[in-house]
């Protein structure tokens, strides 16, 4: 019997090493291990066994079973591994062949621009908020200390569309509108397009963005506005960006300023982009004219603020080193999708 | 405004900065220094010499041999092909290895100059070269004295071998300035000069005016009367007899050069120097053209004309301000003198006129009459009234030191109402709260002395003389000590206090969602002008009684083609697709957030409704139905849930009569798409089937919300029922799918369209339309009788509308 055992087990495990395909292995299991397998029927025939060796017998029967399936389960994963690594072999691919796209579209290089200032000082505590691009005369002059006859009307070129309703010819008046709501304190930019007369060229355009920016609660300093503006510009531009403000003037703020900012693309050393003088003009700014409170309600012995502008169209000709602004309103699709 | 620094330093003579640190400092403190030019940029080794010997080339007719003594025994030779040497002649020689800044025929000039090196000029020694004033970089307006054409002759008293760039006062620098349009006593000499000084901290010596005249009386000659003082604050004439033009000498003429002012006598160069030196613009009438020999300064009547100086006819009304003798008008206040009163080259007695004219006026007078000059220019800024008097005798001054006249004894001054001084209360500790400085209060006081404001100690008032009109507030002298404490010394913070919540209004949130939908649906984002013309509704075929065609006009556009606003976002995307198509760019798809603008009323009394519309156009590998994608896709992701209808009587005549659809959202039309008719396709010269589509974001916006609710992923399972129906042509799909949706009920879960087909083997008049529709219950497995019931019902619903099931 146990000659027997020996034999059949030595059988099974020579053709179950033999085998090359999963079929075979399942034929070996059926021919040994099956109902009428050849072990089973050694099983079977336990009834002819002496009563005092049936466990012995039982017992070597369990084992070359045992053995038999583990070294099926061996082969057969064996046999899968070889059958997937042949499949994988069958399906090396070329892949420098064309990527398939989904050909997404592209942001206009203001909107980029925007976005970014729009998150810098969002994440500030700045809310957006938005104004008419048709505005009273009165918003656009008026209320920021620029009163009838003022020359700086002439100064900016302004589209009339009669004698009290103007193309508003920078975001500011957004300051009058949000100081007039009365809530404060307030901290806000208003992005949007504006308007100025100036014939289209490489570097004008009568249609052109803005970005203004307010802040009014009680001791804001002219520090606090350098501080804001500084870190706008690190934010902007880099962080080793560097910024210097020089005096100006703006009717609707004192003391005033204009910011520039190290040239990002020498570092300040000076290259045919910052025209030689390390410095690139980027926005104005100043302290909130008490006028201006007077006019929009806001108590100017109670509250300070600081406003800046910046030119939108500026900072994306720049950040994108784009040279002729008259790209931005072509909308040629092999320039949008630089961007 | 130009200046030299020389002229500079003349008030300020202990200046000694290079042209680099005196542009940053001086725009630090807020004299913004725009550029500068160095008249003695490369020229090297030029000296002074004297032509001892003038012999014919050899072999060149139009050449000489010249020896120059350059001074203690140093004779050399140069060949030259001037016309006007002679010997004796004293010249600006350039040595062997030296440089000038140009060629002799004044073109632009090389970046770095022309070395000189000695060599043979056809077989013959020449060691330098003898120098025009091209050739030194300046030009015959500088140097009026210059030939036309050779070498620039010395005064015989000038020294050998001296450096000839100094003797031509070339060692100068030009400084461009950019004035802000509140420092009206920065566009002048003195008031740059006064800023200077107290930027570098050094002493400032303004011109010293000393009496002038004789022992005549301006009186017994000249009456002045000003009829409206309003415009005319001040007027202060004087006058100069036996009267010697000639060239002014070289330091003014170089000085007015310098500024970009062409000399050209002693008489106006004095006005056009004094102007410069004082910001006051001044005027000279000839005397004996005066017929009255009075001046009566009084507005025009309408309908006027005027001959000014320069001949040309000008038309006036009643508000533009007029200098009179009692019989004519004699010049246009403050813009330009007449013709029939101009100083001529037989002039020989004048009347000087400084007069401080009303800026308002003088500005819309300019721009009424088209002539904005030098003086109308400073006039409108508003000048100090207290500046006329100094500056009409620092003219008599210089009139005598120049010896271009007599000056008679006197001054005529019509000044009813003196401006004076204004007084601003100073606080240090509130200019140092906006600051964000701690400046102490003698360091103010002391920055204030430096620019000639004054200190009421008592009433602790600084007081600003006049011509500093732009000091008012203490936030103004708050700007004096930031500038001279320096803008880069006050500290760097950030603003404390209450904390703010920043964010986007939700508009401009679902603009986002719009943008986000359009670029990964592959359209990029355009921008385009919000005015165009009004032949653009021509174009878009738009009917003549549209309400499209009431536009907001602009009363100054730049052309016809940016005049009205407005009212549809069509032409400008036509015209960018037109643009890429123009340019073979293929399968373009382009987005824009367009605003337009409907007037409520025309003329316009408030401001229009500006609305915001997201626009999709596209030409190429598109369709109808992808543009409808985008919609929907927009809708979806910006919380519109709801089932979206299109009504194909949508009414645009821009698009294809038979392909277009208003966008019905809850009832609400909220936008429209389509392709573009075929005419205007032709306009835009668009040679591809154009879509767009056009969402009016204000009446979308309602229906958007960024709330959302899980629904619960279906554990029970659906079933699925697909018709084929025989559908009449003219029932759009839209109504099968309305009344399948009517019928289903809460278990239809969805109906999709397989198969649409019209063709041979369907009955003429009709269509072939198959959907599959789903079923499935929340809270159970459907049984069979559920989903037949259903079904039933909507059968029911589609024979009532004529159609059949297919056999």
């Amino acid at each position: 019997m146990k000659e027997q055992l020996e034999k059949i087990k030595e059988e099974a495990l020579k053709q179950i090493e033999a085998s090359e395909a999963l079929d075979r292995l399942n034929e070996i299991r059926v021919a040994y291990l099956g109902k009428k397998g050849e072990l089973t029927t050694v099983l079977k025939s336990m009834k002819d066994v002496a009563p005092e060796d049936r466990p012995k017998v039982g017992q070597m029967v369990n084992d070359a079973r045992a053995l038999i399936e583990a070294k099926l389960e061996e082969t057969k994963t064996a046999l899968a591994r070889k059958a997937r690594e042949e499949q994988m072999k069958l399906e090396v691919i070329d892949v420098t062949l064309p990527a398939k796209k989904s050909n997404v579209g592209h942001s206009h290089p203001n909107t980029l621009a925007l976005e970014e200032l729009e998150r810098i000082f969002v994440g500030m505590g700045y809310e957006v908020v938005e104004g008419p691009e048709i505005e009273y005369d009165e918003y656009n002059f008026t209320k920021l200390n620029i009163p009838p006859n003022h020359p700086a009307k002439d100064e900016q070129d302004t589209f009339y569309i009669n004698k009290d309703i103007v193309l508003r010819t920078q975001t500011s008046p957004v300051q009058a509108r949000t100081m007039e709501k009365g809530k404060l304190p307030i901290r806000m930019i208003s992005p949007g397009r504006v308007f100025r007369s100036d014939e289209v060229d490489a570097t004008h355009s009568p249609s052109f963005h803005q970005v203004e920016g307010l802040v009014i609660d009680k001791n804001i300093t002219f520090a606090d506005l350098k501080g804001t503006l500084a870190e706008f510009a690190r934010q902007l531009f880099g962080e080793d960006t560097k910024v210097k403000f020089r005096p100006h003037h703006f009717p609707f703020t004192e003391p005033s300023a204009e910011m520039d900012v190290s040239c990002f693309k020498c570092g300040g050393k000076g290259c045919r982009f910052c025209k030689g003088t390390g410095w690139i003009e980027i926005l104005g700014c100043g302290m909130v004219h008490p006028h201006v409170f007077e006019m929009c309600g806001v108590d100017p012995e109670v509250y300070t603020g600081f406003a800046f502008g910046v030119g939108l169209e500026r900072i994306s000709l720049l950040k994108y080193e784009i040279d002729d602004m008259r790209l931005l309103y072509e909308n040629d699709v092999r320039f949008l999708k630089q961007f | 405004m130009n200046t030299a620094l020389s002229w500079i330093k003349a008030y300020v003579p202990d200046l000694d900065v290079t042209p680099q640190e005196y542009t940053d400092a001086m725009t630090l403190s807020g004299t913004k220094v725009e550029g500068y030019t160095c008249l003695d940029k490369n020229l090297e080794k030029i000296v002074v010499g004297q032509i001892t010997k003038i012999e014919p080339h050899p072999d060149a007719t139009k050449l000489v041999v010249c020896q120059v003594d350059l001074g203690d025994d140093n004779i050399i030779q140069i060949v030259t092909g001037a016309p006007n040497v002679e010997v004796g002649q004293k010249i600006p020689v350039v040595l062997d290895g030296g440089k000038v800044a140009g060629g002799h025929d004044g073109g632009p000039m090389p970046e770095d100059g022309i070395a000189i090196k000695k060599g043979k000029l056809r077989g013959v020694d020449s060691n330098g070269m003898m120098c025009s004033i091209e050739e030194l970089g300046s030009s015959r307006d500088m140097y009026p004295d210059a030939p036309e054409n050779g070498i620039y002759i010395l005064p015989a008293d000038t020294p050998l071998g001296a450096d000839a760039v100094e003797v031509l006062g070339l060692h100068d620098t030009v400084f461009e300035y950019e004035i802000t349009s509140n420092r009206v006593d920065c566009y002048s000499v003195v008031g740059i000069a006064r800023e200077a000084a107290a930027t570098f901290d050094k002493p400032f010596y303004p011109p010293q005016v000393t009496a002038t005249g004789n022992d005549e009386d301006i009186h017994d000659y000249l009456k002045v009367t000003v009829a409206d003082p309003e415009l005319c604050p001040r007027y202060c004439a004087r006058m100069v007899k036996n009267i010697k033009l000639a060239p002014s000498p070289q330091w003014m003429q170089r000085r007015l050069a310098a500024s970009g002012i062409r000399p050209i006598n002693n008489l106006v160069d004095i006005t056009n120097y004094v102007m410069e030196e004082y910001g006051q613009p001044m005027h000279a009438f000839d005397y004996d053209l005066l017929a009255g020999h009075e001046i009566i300064v009084k507005c025009a009547g309408d309908g006027d004309t005027f001959q000014t100086l320069d001949g040309q006819e000008r038309k006036l009304d009643h508000t533009v301000l007029m200098i009179n003798d009692g019989e004519k008008e004699v010049g246009i206040a403050g813009i330009m003198g007449g013709e029939n009163s101009k100083i001529t080259d037989d002039v020989k007695t004048m009347v000087f006129e400084a007069a401080c004219f009303d800026g308002t006026n003088i500005r819309l007078s300019a721009k009424k009459i088209g002539l904005r000059t030098d003086a109308s220019g400073k006039f409108e800024k508003g000048l100090d009234p207290n500046n006329a008097e100094e500056a009409i005798n620092r003219a008599c001054q210089l009139i005598e030191e120049l010896g271009a006249g007599e000056v008679v004894g006197g001054i005529i001054d019509i000044y009813p109402n003196k401006k004076t001084e204004k007084r601003i209360p100073f606080d240090p500790d509130q200019i140092n709260a906006l600051l964000g400085t701690d400046v102490d209060e003698p360091t103010m006081l002391g920055y204030f002395q430096k620019l000639d404001l004054k200190f009421d100690a008592e009433t602790r008032e600084v007081i600003a003389p006049t011509f500093r009109q732009d000091l008012e507030r203490p936030c103004d002298l708050a700007e004096e000590v930031a500038r001279f404490y320096g803008y880069d010394n006050i500290p760097t913070t950030l603003p404390s206090g209450e904390a703010t919540m920043g964010g986007l209004p939700y508009d401009l949130r679902i603009e986002n969602v719009a943008k986000e939908i359009a670029q990964f649906s592959g359209f990029s984002q355009s921008m385009t002008y919000s005015f165009e013309s009004p032949k653009v509704y021509d174009k878009l075929l738009i009917p003549a009684d549209s309400p499209f065609r009431n536009a907001v006009e602009i009363s100054n556009p730049l052309g016809e083609d940016f005049s009205i606003m407005r009212t549809l976002p069509l032409n400008g995307m036509l015209t960018s697709l037109s643009t890429n198509y123009n340019r073979r760019n293929k399968n373009v798809r382009l987005y824009e957030l367009a605003k337009v603008y409907l007037p409520k009323a025309l003329p316009l009394t408030e401001l229009p409704d500006e609305r915001q519309q997201f626009v999709l156009g596209a030409y190429g590998d598109v369709d109808f139905f992808h543009m409808k994608g985008v919609v929907e896709e927009f809708f979806d992701k910006a919380g519109m849930t709801k089932k979206v209808h299109y009504d194909p009587n949508a009414g645009l005549s821009c698009l294809h009569p038979g392909r277009q659809a208003s966008i019905v959202y809850e009832n609400t039309t909220v936008g429209y798409l389509g392709e573009i008719h075929p005419d205007v396709a032709d306009n835009y010269k668009i040679g591809d089937k154009a879509y767009v589509a056009v969402l009016d974001l204000p009446s979308v916006l309602p229906y958007t919300s960024f709330d959302r609710k899980y629904e619960g992923i279906a554990k029970y399972p659906a079933v699925t029922r697909d018709i084929s129906m025989v559908v009449p042509k003219e029932i759009l799909v839209g109504q099968i799918e309305d009344m399948i949706r009517q019928r289903g009920g809460r278990i239809l879960e969805d109906c999709s369209l397989f198969d649409i087909y019209e063709g041979a083997q369907i009955l003429a008049g009709y269509k072939s339309v198959a959907y599959s529709i789903t079923f499935r219950a929340k809270d159970h497995t459907l049984e069979e009788k559920e989903v037949s019931d259903v079904m039933k019902k909507i059968l029911h619903g589609l024979s009532g509308m004529g159609i059949k099931l297919r056999e």
